[in-house]
């Protein structure tokens, strides 16, 4: 393992590793374009120059490795001069649109002009022109401009989806960004390009004009797109509501887990959150008596639950819980089912079509907590249990999420099962034709407007939290089903996910030992903590 | 008049054939070589004193000696036929009249390298030299010299000044869009292909199988104390008879303006770029110089691919700067920052300045941003950019400052 030091501090690190990553194991920011971790070393910025003792020129710490007894220095009067050289060439060309440009505020042109140009502009000449406001697949947006040429994108498309849509065309400052003959940038990943594209020349198109990115919220969660669970930030807009029509999420960035899904995130993912702000989510409780409907207010939804529940005995009530529910949710179900003697509790509804699926991220299972389900030992068969519910073995059953009839499952099956029961509860996020049979229907509040935890097909247990408020009356399902465990008579002393975690980890050796503090941002594997 | 060696066939119409070349003595290098340990082969051209003649000039038995000793798989010898450099016009001359010094110089190369196949990069517009050259590649196929051990394959280039650049070059070869490389690593660890990779220029090689014949002293005892043997000096521009000419590297700048027939237009010297467009200027005082790399190179210049443009007082250098920068902003390839916008803004500022709408201060800009971006870059291409762009004005300031209206 190589010893060097950069900027009079000493740091061994492991063979291999270049500058910018050593220089960032300290702290140590250099300064980049054309870098990424990810993708192979293009050297084309010429940002990142440091001075290294006994070379004569500034290096690009990109392409150097650290060596033994290495003396680096980033911040000599010839490293700042050069930085500022590189920068003004970087911007001289550039449009220097951002009052209309939606990258500023998270765009490092700005931020190094800041730290490192700060020069007087020059350029009095015509700048070169370049085609702008170029769709480049259903996704991706391009303003040749604003591009600085780092290739990050032209490289992401070649190493890492190896689809290689995009190219440099032409030479010298005409040089643009662009796609092959007979190409659009249609890759399942193309929404990653916009990500690494330092500046304004990416942009989403899902997102573009929507709403000032320094208007926006952080939140640190997990795609529930499949069941890969892909690390993301939401990214929410509370401060600026009526920009973007009322949409609250404004956009969902992947989070960098090097054992997920490292820095990136599907298109579907990416854009798969449509459904929290939708016109279809359900925001009030709805008691339903044949074309009757009631919206039911404050304690009564919860007293249509708990009646209903304590209405049938526990062996003709069958729950068909959803791999869309959390950990937290499971459990509070699970607890249900054992205090009601419920023993019909399954979680499988066969798919339509199979999910589509690649060696990448992408899963063909779209629940996030399958795995979760599986663990907690769900796993009831759902066709027996919409037989027994024909066959009026069932009296009362309960769906989460699910649309029945938008599944493999056959629909005289459902239809008849439906029509059998006394009672059928639903409780989601969205309606559906289950939800709309349903003489009970609780709205669950989305993902990204609570606690909880999935565990993704390898068994990992990942956190998300809050990033917005329940919209309506909408509540988390381990809540609903908490309270409607208080009601019966089992007082839950769990007021929080955390509590029904916290339970799950006691009873559940698969997550012995886990606790949110211990999952941390990038989770933790089930079955390998041992007991607290 | 020094010997002709690189040209001793030029005047022979039927120069280029294998028949003329068996005739004045080619091939027998080859049986000679053949006959050498391989190492004993990178000696000889070590002794010789042969520096590249392409442009930056490195010591060519040192270049070949890099390629590391216990590499397993294949190693390539590339020869570098895209002469661009503006200026510059010898390498036709050889591939169209010597062809087949080429083919032992290569075939001698590659024993010495441990190479079995080579690439000869043609630039693209060089139509005759690769008809001339592929013949002659066939006829040495005919003889055997070529398909036992040894293969060329004639690559032809599509028309980029930057294909020139030794890994831009490969980049192209290797069928990806003529990008300089990031080095490390160098082509001789890992060039074409991923394997090691000597590139060389078509005059090197040629006088390859010159040394192997009449020994590394000789050799070296035709140039000067640092740089073996005689070169090909194109000289074009302002000079009664612009061609090119064969001459020990220890002529100076004047006595070969004069074999060239002196200066011509108004006969009054103003300047002299003595080693392709990349070079800095040479103002008229300065002419007493030595012709050879490290004589053009103390004299604030460079050997480069020995193109001489020769410049009367009718001359407008701000006007040349201008044609020079288009070219350096039209041909920048544009993958590294600094060359790519400042080629082509600096090209923008010497137009302004010859129409009439420039500025003094824009003479000091040109200065500053070119001495920024100098050495910042992933090849030399900018360098040599540099090289006319401060020469130039430095050197005839006045010249542009009676241009500036401000």
């Amino acid at each position: 393992m190589p010893k060097l030091t950069i900027d009079g501090q000493e740091i061994e690190v492991p063979a291999g590793t270049n500058l910018i990553e050593a220089a960032k194991r300290l702290g140590i920011e250099i300064p980049h374009y054309c870098y990424h971790p990810a993708l192979s070393i293009a050297g084309q910025c010429r940002l990142c120059m440091v001075d290294i003792e006994k070379t004569p020129r500034p290096t690009i710490a990109c392409n150097t490795q650290a060596a033994d007894g290495m003396v680096v220095h980033t911040q000599t009067d010839r490293i700042k001069e050069t930085r500022r050289s590189i920068m003004e060439f970087h911007l001289i060309n550039h449009p220097l649109d951002c009052p209309v440009c939606d990258q500023a505020g998270e765009c490092w042109l700005q931020i190094y002009y800041m730290q490192h140009g700060l020069y007087e502009s020059r350029m009095t000449d015509e700048k070169v022109h370049k085609p702008k406001a170029v769709p480049l697949g259903p996704h991706v947006m391009l303003d040749a401009e604003r591009c600085i040429l780092c290739s990050r994108c032209v490289r992401f498309c070649d190493e890492v989806t190896h689809t290689g849509e995009l190219g440099i065309f032409h030479r010298g400052d005409h040089s643009e960004i662009g796609l092959f003959p007979g190409h659009d940038l249609t890759n399942k990943y193309s929404g990653n390009v916009v990500d690494i594209c330092p500046v304004g020349a990416l942009t989403d198109r899902d997102f573009r004009f929507q709403v000032r990115v320094w208007y926006l919220e952080t939140t640190k969660s997990v795609c529930p797109g499949c069941a890969r669970g892909c690390n993301i930030d939401v990214h929410v807009n509370r401060r600026r509501p009526h920009h973007a029509e009322g949409r609250r999420v404004a956009r969902l960035k992947p989070r960098f887990n090097d054992a997920v899904n490292r820095w990136w995130l599907c298109d579907a993912g990416r854009h798969g959150y449509g459904f929290v702000d939708a016109s279809s989510r359900i925001v009030v409780p709805v008691l339903r008596r044949g074309a009757d409907t009631r919206e039911l207010a404050g304690a009564e939804a919860l007293t249509a639950l708990t009646e209903r529940v304590a209405g049938v005995p526990g062996a003709e009530t069958a729950i068909i819980a959803s791999p869309k529910m959390a950990n937290e949710d499971l459990w509070a179900l699970q607890t249900l089912a054992h205090a009601r003697g419920i023993a019909q509790v399954g979680f499988r509804v066969p798919p339509r079509a199979p999910g589509d699926e690649d060696e990448f991220l992408i899963r063909a299972d779209k629940s996030p907590n399958t795995r979760g389900a599986e663990l907690m030992g769900l796993d009831g068969d759902v066709g027996a249990m919409l037989a027994a519910a024909r066959a009026r073995r069932v009296r009362c059953l309960v769906v989460f999420e699910h649309d029945l009839f938008d599944s493999a499952l056959a629909e005289a099956d459902v239809r008849g099962a439906l029509d059998a029961v006394e009672t059928l509860i639903f409780i989601g996020t969205n309606a559906n034709a289950t939800s709309a049979r349903a003489h009970l229907v609780l709205p669950a509040a989305a993902w990204v407007e609570r606690d909880g935890t999935f565990t993704n097909f390898e068994g990992r247990v990942q956190r998300f939290r809050p990033a917005l408020a329940p919209l309506g009356e909408s509540r988390p399902a381990w809540e609903l089903i908490g309270r409607a465990l208080e009601a019966l008579g089992n007082p839950a002393s769990a007021t929080r996910a955390e509590h029904w975690f916290l339970a799950l980890a006691a009873a559940v050796p698969a997550f012995g030992g886990m606790t949110y503090q211990s999952l941390g941002d990038h989770g933790a594997m089930a079955g390998r903590a041992g007991p607290a | 008049m020094s010997e002709k060696i690189l040209t001793r066939n030029f005047d022979r119409p039927d120069g280029h054939s294998l028949a003329v070349y068996r005739e004045t003595g080619g091939y027998a290098a080859l049986e000679k070589a053949r006959a050498m340990e391989p190492a004993a082969i990178v000696d000889e051209i070590k002794k010789s004193n042969l520096r590249g003649l392409g442009g930056a000039g490195f010591p060519t038995g040192m270049k070949w000696s890099f390629i590391p000793k216990d590499h397993q798989g294949p190693v390539y010898l590339v020869i570098n036929a895209d002469e661009g450099e503006p200026g510059t016009f010898k390498d036709r001359y050889l591939l169209e009249r010597d062809p087949h010094a080429l083919i032992e110089g290569m075939i001698i190369a590659a024993r010495a390298i441990r190479a079995a196949l080579g690439f000869v990069y043609i630039r693209g517009e060089y139509v005759e030299p690769w008809r001339r050259f592929s013949a002659a590649v066939r006829e040495a196929y005919d003889a055997g010299y070529l398909g036992t051990g040894f293969d060329i394959v004639v690559h032809r280039g599509a028309g980029a000044y930057i294909c020139g650049e030794e890994t831009g070059l490969i980049s192209s070869l290797e069928g990806k869009k003529g990008w300089p490389k990031v080095k490390p690593p160098f082509p001789a660890i890992k060039g074409a292909f991923g394997a090691p990779t000597i590139v060389n220029n078509v005059e090197t090689i040629a006088c390859v199988p010159h040394i192997i014949n009449r020994g590394a002293a000789w050799f070296a005892s035709l140039g000067s104390k640092t740089q073996g043997g005689t070169r090909l000096y194109s000289v074009s521009g302002r000079v009664n008879r612009p061609g090119v000419y064969e001459e020990s590297c220890s002529i100076t700048l004047r006595e070969l303006i004069e074999r060239a027939g002196g200066v011509s237009g108004s006969g009054r010297l103003k300047g002299v770029v003595p080693g392709g467009s990349s070079a800095p200027i040479l103002a008229a005082h300065e002419i007493d110089v030595v012709m050879d790399v490290d004589g053009l190179r103390n004299a604030g210049t460079m050997a480069g691919s020995a193109g001489v443009i020769v410049f009367d007082d009718t001359v407008s250098v701000p006007e040349a700067l201008m044609v020079v920068a288009r070219f350096y902003a039209h041909e920048s390839c544009g993958q590294c920052t600094p060359c790519r916008e400042s080629t082509g803004w600096i090209y923008k500022m010497c137009h302004r300045i010859v129409d009439g709408h420039g500025r003094k201060d824009d003479l000091d800009t040109i200065l500053d941003v070119a001495k920024r971006g100098a050495g910042t870059t992933i090849c030399a291409f900018y360098d040599g950019a540099v090289g006319p762009y401060i020469s130039y004005i430095e050197k005839y300031r006045s010249e542009f400052e009676a241009l500036c209206r401000s």
